[in-house]
This record gives structure tokens, C-alpha cells and sequence, in this order.
């Protein structure tokens, strides 16, 4: 099956290890993978500030990268959503609209492409050790995915699972909320790093970067003995 | 204009609110216990999901006829011999209810909860023309003894208070003398207010849902007081939102259930209380003579545009409970009475953003407020619509976040731009880049930074090592 990744901003200039990671898995699983050198950011910064216009440009960037893939996969659920969004940002566009539901229609976040394209529940993954799973809101409420990585990471051997309290709430990133409202984020990332704390978990997983960064800035700032991992390098540990 | 509450700017209250762990603590239990209690109640139902597209479909019928239903409503009142009034403002409202206070040469009013009084600042304006006023639910009543302190939330508006606060409340202004037991708080409170009961001129409540079909009221409370407040005094005035209305009880029962269940997680309240104009020959209690005051106050200008899906709202707040903002900075923080997710919308409709520019950013757009309302109003859709109107209609965004966002117009949208510059990166992070990561950054990193670590860009961006595999090169 022929991938084209869509790595996200964050994923090519920050983490790279889990663009990595996310090409090692969909490789082992049976993908070709594929990585269209014009895309660009998907336009969600300036767009969720209020920059419609500016944030257009990009996404037709975005549209134009990916015209020819098959699949088109992300190993981030809130830049997934937003290819999701496309459609409706563009409504009523004689040109784009029609563009933009194509790529809606193959666009998938990382394990629900895993789970519900390549039908797979067990990626044959070993990861030692005590870790708990950040929701992130874009990824469940918008884009809908939920069981997946659950689905994913409860069949990984040698990983012991506990609940995140409070795990539907909102981590404080909300893109430049985190700096527009900086107060405000402050809190809400403590009190989320509190209730990662209260699982004595030793790694914190998520399938988001941007929320990784957010809630991993802040444990690495209190010096807390946690590691923060995106979700396709636990699925890509053997 | 009116529902604006205080002078401090939206730093300033944030600030407040967030170094007040008295009502943070209050806040997020409360958000804790209504929002498991919630969720039961929406379980219980089944499904609840047909149950919130029903609501959405009367809410979105009303106000897409909304002139019909409001003339039916006001000949229905008429026939029953109430009188009607419609505000196109606060002021005309006001002018309006103070006129027939006046009329009754009345000095004392009793009122159940209601926002849109908040709303207009009803009390201020009788209080002024030498009127008593006294409100009458418990929430309500433990503000007003607290000079007037604004309401926190639009169901429970003491929320920001605990017991021990209201304790104070009530030894410094009532002389109480007992203790901080919810039960014996309450009870004093009873045995005061059943006096101004009795002794009311007029009676003053809100409106749940006006029903069309039959010119009646709907009260949800669980105090029964709203009872009290339209069967004691002579004079009744109901005040309503102009889009609180629905066409027959048939529907206001679908939305009295997803309202009490939203609000605080129960099948019914205590008391559902209907009123239907004034007393008739063989009636033994009620008003002798009843008006209703239809409130406009900005909302038509909402009908017909964009947001108008925020009228439908039926005011549960189950928003405001789920909110991940509202938790850590309360409800005054707003500077609204309308506070958490539907008043970051509705406030800056009413109130203009040169009150309320900042509301509308005061939102991850998490979507948790969208997924509980039980009318299904888009509110992460709508706060990001305030937000492109702010920067493409009003123009009052930041200069630097428009020349930021500028550049982000060229560089993200230029394939070569974006990689140049990604590739530059590290280069130009150098000087701030300790490890692997930023401490200190520059510009807009200087905020993100001054409480989390940045990672420093990597050296080999992804693209690079893809690139240099596909050629034959490392192979990781």
C-alpha cells in the first residue's frame, strides 16, 4: 500500500525521531512510504488566530503536495483534522472545495490508519515499562478517533497502562493560546502534569506533537523524572 | 453594554482569578461532581445524541420563525389580559418595568433568578428609584447581601463562594449566628426571605421558555421560590430574552429535560413552575395583573448572520462546567455575567469586542463546550469566527501578530521559503539553543519559555534524513 506522509511542521523541524519512528512502523506493516518535498505547514496556527487568508495560501500548498497520494497519513491527530477542515474552510470555492474533500477523504491520523485501513489491532511492539496515554482534544472530538490508539497500545507487550485522571481535559496548548494566553496555559498544563504525576507512570505517551511539546516543556522544566514519547515510537520498539 | 461587570482589564481579572484557590478549588469541584452527574443523566436517557439533534431542530425552527412565535405569544398574553412591552434596549426595558413600579406606588419587589435582568442591571435601576429589591434564589440572594457581588455562572452564581465564605457573608451582613451547615445557612435564609414573600408588591422573574401556543411561563428551580415570587404579589412582570420561546409545551418539555440534565445532572428539578397570565375568576392565588417584557438588547442583530446559532442556546451551562479555561480562572474573569465558552461568544455580540476583544482567545478551542451542548451549538466554531472577525473586520489584532502572521502567509505557503527557512533554523536558534533545547527564547518563544523548555531545532530536519535513506544513504 502507497503512503504519502504527512509529517507536520513540528515533526520535520523539532521531531524528527518520530518522523523516524512513523516510517519504520508503516514500512515493517507492509506501506511504501512516500513524502511529497513541497508540503508545508497545513495552515492551522495562523488559521485558528483568526488569519483566514494568510492560512489559505498554505493549505492550497497543502492540497496541491498531496493531489496525487493514495493515502495520505500524519502522526498527529490535530494536523489530520485540520485536512479535515479543508473542505469546510473552503466551502462554496469552485476550484478548491472539490480538491479539498479529495484530500479529506484520504487523509488518516497515524493509528487510525493502522487500525482501520491496514486492519491491524497488533503491531508486534515490546516496550518495557509503566506509562499512561494523553487524549489529545483535536484527535477525539473533531477527528473522532478514540479506540485506535488504545486499540494499539493495549497489545503492546511488556507495557504496563495506567488511566490518565481527568484525561478529556485539555492540556493548555491550544496552538498560540500557549503564548497568547500564557497565564492561563500555565495553569492548565500544571494541573495536567499533576495528574501525570499521580500515575506514577514513568513515560507519558501521546499521538500529538504539539501537545507533547506543551505538556513535556513543562515536565522537563520541573525537572520531573518523566519521558514524554509519541506514540509511533512506542509502537516502532522492539 | 449592561452585562458588563467591573473596570479591570482582562489581565488584571485573570490574575485575580487565578490566584483565588478559595473559588478555584469551589470551580473545579464543582465542574467534577456536575460533570459526572451529567453524564449519568445524558446516559440514562439512552440516546442522547437524537435527543440533542431534536433539542438543536425546535431551537433552530423558533429561530428561524421567530416573529411568527413571538406575535402568537403576545396576542396569547393579550387575550389573558396581560400586558406586553417590547425593549429594542436595556433602557427601554428598565424605563418600562420602572414606569409600572411607579404605577403600583411600589416599594418593595421579590425576583427569582434570571440573566436577562442581570443582563439589563435591573436591580441598580429600581434600587435608584428608591425601590427594595430583593432576589429570592438562594445563590442569587447570598450575591446581593455580598454588595451586589456579580454572579460567577449562569446556573449556579455563587459557585466562586464556599460555605464558610457564605457563613461570613451572612454573620457580617444578617448577624447569623450559626454555622457553616449548607442546612441551617439555608434555613435562615428562608425564614427572612418568606417575609419579603409576603410582604412584595411585585413579583419579577426570567423566563425559561415562553410557551407560544399558550402565552405561559416556565420557571426551573429547585427552590421553589419562583413559585412564590408569581403567587404572592398583586403585580407579576416577566422578563424574556426575545428568543426564549418555543411553540408548544410538546417541545418545552424536550428541552426542559436536556436543560435540567445539562445544568446539574438531574431528570427534573425540584419545581417546574408555569404561569399563564394574570389570576382568573376562580383562581385562588396568582397576580392580579400580569406584564411580560421581551428583551431585544443586540439580539436581532445576531439573527441572519453567522451567529446566530448562539441564540439557541438555552442557557444549562454545561459549557461553562466542562471548560477547561473557565476551571482555572472562574467567572468574574470574564467581565461578564455571561462567563465560560457561551459568554466568550454571546458577550462580545451584546457587549461589542472593545469590551470583550480578548474573549474569544480565551479558548484552546478544546471543542469539549461544543460536544456538550445539548442544543449542538458549534461554540469553538463560533469563538473562532469572533477571532477572524477581530482580525479581518475590526482590524484589532497586534501589529507584530499580524506582521508574525504575515510572514507565515509567505513562508508557509512557499515550498521553497518554508524549507530555506527550516533549514536555517538551527543556525538562528544557535544563540538561545542550550542541548537540545531553549530556555530563554526570543519573541513570541519568550512566553512560552518563561515556564516550559522549546526544543532546539534539529540539526537533521526529517525531510533531510528521509531524503539522504532514499538515496542509499543512512539507513537507521
Amino acid at each position: 500500500m502507497k503512503v504519502s506522509l504527512f509529517a507536520t511542521c513540528l515533526v520535520d523541524m523539532f521531531q524528527s525521531d518520530v518522523g523516524k519512528a512513523t516510517v519504520e512502523l508503516l514500512e515493517r506493516l507492509g506501506c511504501e512510504i512516500d513524502f511529497p518535498e513541497s508540503q508545508v505547514c497545513c495552515g492551522q496556527p495562523a488559521y485558528n488566530s483568526g488569519y483566514v487568508k494568510e492560512s489559505k495560501e498554505a493549505m492550497k500548498k497543502m492540497i496541491d503536495a498531496f493531489a496525487s497520494a493514495e493515502y495520505v497519513v500524519s502522526p498527529s491527530g490535530s494536523c489530520a483534522y485540520m485536512f479535515h477542515e479543508y473542505p469546510h474552510i473552503f466551502k462554496g470555492d469552485p476550484v478548491w472545495e472539490t480538491k479539498a474533500k479529495r484530500l479529506a477523504e484520504k487523509t488518516y491520523e497515524l493509528t487510525q490508519f493502522i487500525v482501520e485501513v491496514l486492519k491491524v489491532e497488533d503491531v508486534g511492539a515490546r516496550f518495557e515499562g509503566r506509562a499512561t496515554y494523553h487524549t489529545s482534544c483535536h484527535m477525539t472530538r473533531l477527528l473522532g478517533v478514540n479506540k485506535a490508539p488504545m486499540t494499539l497500545l493495549s497489545n503492546v507487550k511488556g507495557l504496563e497502562f495506567t488511566q490518565l485522571p481527568g484525561k478529556e481535559q485539555c492540556c493548555g496548548f491550544g496552538g498560540t493560546f500557549s503564548v497568547k494566553m500564557a497565564q492561563i496555559s500555565e495553569q492548565m498544563v500544571d494541573e495536567k502534569v499533576q495528574h501525570v504525576e499521580e500515575t506514577q507512570a514513568d513515560y507519558l505517551i501521546g499521538a500529538d506533537a504539539g501537545c507533547l511539546m506543551n505538556i513535556g516543556g513543562r515536565i522537563d522544566r520541573k525537572g520531573k523524572p518523566i519521558r514524554v514519547l509519541h506514540i509511533a515510537e512506542v509502537l516502532n520498539s522492539r | 453594554m449592561a452585562m458588563k461587570i467591573g473596570v479591570e482589564e482582562f489581565k488584571e481579572r485573570v490574575g485575580k482569578g487565578i490566584n483565588d484557590s478559595f473559588m478555584r478549588g469551589a470551580v473545579a469541584g464543582a465542574q467534577d461532581s456536575m460533570g459526572t452527574r451529567r453524564l449519568s443523566a445524558a446516559e440514562e436517557l439512552g440516546n442522547w445524541e437524537d435527543w440533542r439533534s431534536h433539542g438543536e431542530e425546535i431551537r433552530k425552527h423558533v429561530l428561524e420563525n421567530l416573529d411568527y412565535y413571538l406575535e402568537q405569544l403576545s396576542d396569547n398574553v393579550a387575550k389573558r389580559g396581560g400586558h406586553v412591552f417590547f425593549a429594542s434596549t436595556a433602557e427601554e426595558a428598565n424605563d418600562y418595568i420602572r414606569g409600572v413600579v411607579a404605577s403600583k406606588n411600589a416599594k418593595k419587589v421579590v425576583k427569582a433568578k434570571s440573566m436577562v435582568t442581570e443582563e439589563i442591571h435591573l436591580n441598580s435601576c429600581l434600587e435608584l428609584a428608591g425601590c427594595e429589591v430583593i432576589e429570592t434564589d438562594l445563590g442569587e440572594y447570598i450575591l446581593q447581601i455580598d454588595d451586589h457581588d456579580p454572579p460567577s455562572h449562569i446556573v449556579v452564581p455563587a459557585l466562586h463562594k464556599n460555605k464558610e465564605q457564605i457563613r461570613d457573608v451572612f454573620t457580617d451582613k444578617l448577624g447569623y449566628q450559626k454555622t457553616s451547615k449548607p442546612e441551617e445557612l439555608a434555613g435562615h435564609a428562608r425564614e427572612t426571605l418568606r417575609q419579603d414573600f409576603l410582604t412584595a408588591d411585585i413579583g419579577i422573574t426570567g423566563c425559561n421558555f415562553a410557551v407560544a401556543e399558550t402565552g405561559s411561563f416556565s420557571l426551573v428551580t429547585n427552590e421553589g421560590n419562583a413559585d412564590l415570587v408569581t403567587s404572592l404579589p398583586k403585580t407579576q412582570i416577566t422578563v424574556m430574552g426575545m428568543e426564549r420561546l418555543v411553540p408548544t409545551f410538546e417541545e418545552m418539555e424536550v428541552l426542559v429535560s436536556l436543560l435540567t440534565r445539562s445544568a446539574v445532572g438531574q431528570k427534573l428539578t425540584s419545581y417546574i413552575t408555569v404561569l399563564t397570565g394574570p389570576r382568573e375568576e376562580l383562581d385562588v392565588d396568582g397576580p392580579e395583573e400580569f406584564h411580560l417584557v421581551i428583551v431585544d438588547n443586540g439580539r436581532s442583530k445576531i439573527l441572519g448572520t453567522e451567529f446566530q446559532s448562539v441564540l439557541q442556546c438555552i442557557r444549562c451551562a454545561a459549557c461553562i462546567n466542562v471548560c477547561p479555561v473557565y476551571r482555572h480562572v472562574g467567572g468574574h474573569s470574564y467581565g461578564s455575567i455571561y462567563s465560560g465558552p457561551i459568554g466568550a461568544v454571546l458577550s462580545p455580540l451584546l457587549g461589542g469586542y472593545e469590551d470583550y476583544k480578548e474573549l474569544p482567545y480565551a479558548s484552546t478551542l478544546c471543542g469539549a463546550c461544543t460536544e456538550v451542548c445539548p442544543v449542538k451549538i458549534p461554540l469553538h466554531e463560533l469563538l473562532h469566527k469572533h477571532r477572524q472577525e477581530i482580525v479581518e473586520k475590526e482590524g484589532k489584532a497586534p501589529i507584530s501578530e499580524k506582521l508574525a502572521m504575515k510572514a507565515f502567509g509567505l513562508g508557509a505557503a512557499s515550498p521553497a521559503l518554508y524549507k530555506i527557512g527550516s533549514k536555517l533554523a538551527p543556525a538562528a536558534m544557535n544563540p538561545f539553543t542550550n542541548g537540545d533545547k531553549i530556555s530563554n527564547g526570543p519573541g513570541p518563544l519568550k512566553a512560552w519559555t518563561e515556564i516550559r523548555e522549546f526544543p532546539a531545532p534539529n540539526k537533521e530536519r526529517f525531510r533531510d534524513w528521509f531524503n539522504n535513506r532514499e538515496k542509499g544513504g543512512n539507513q537507521s
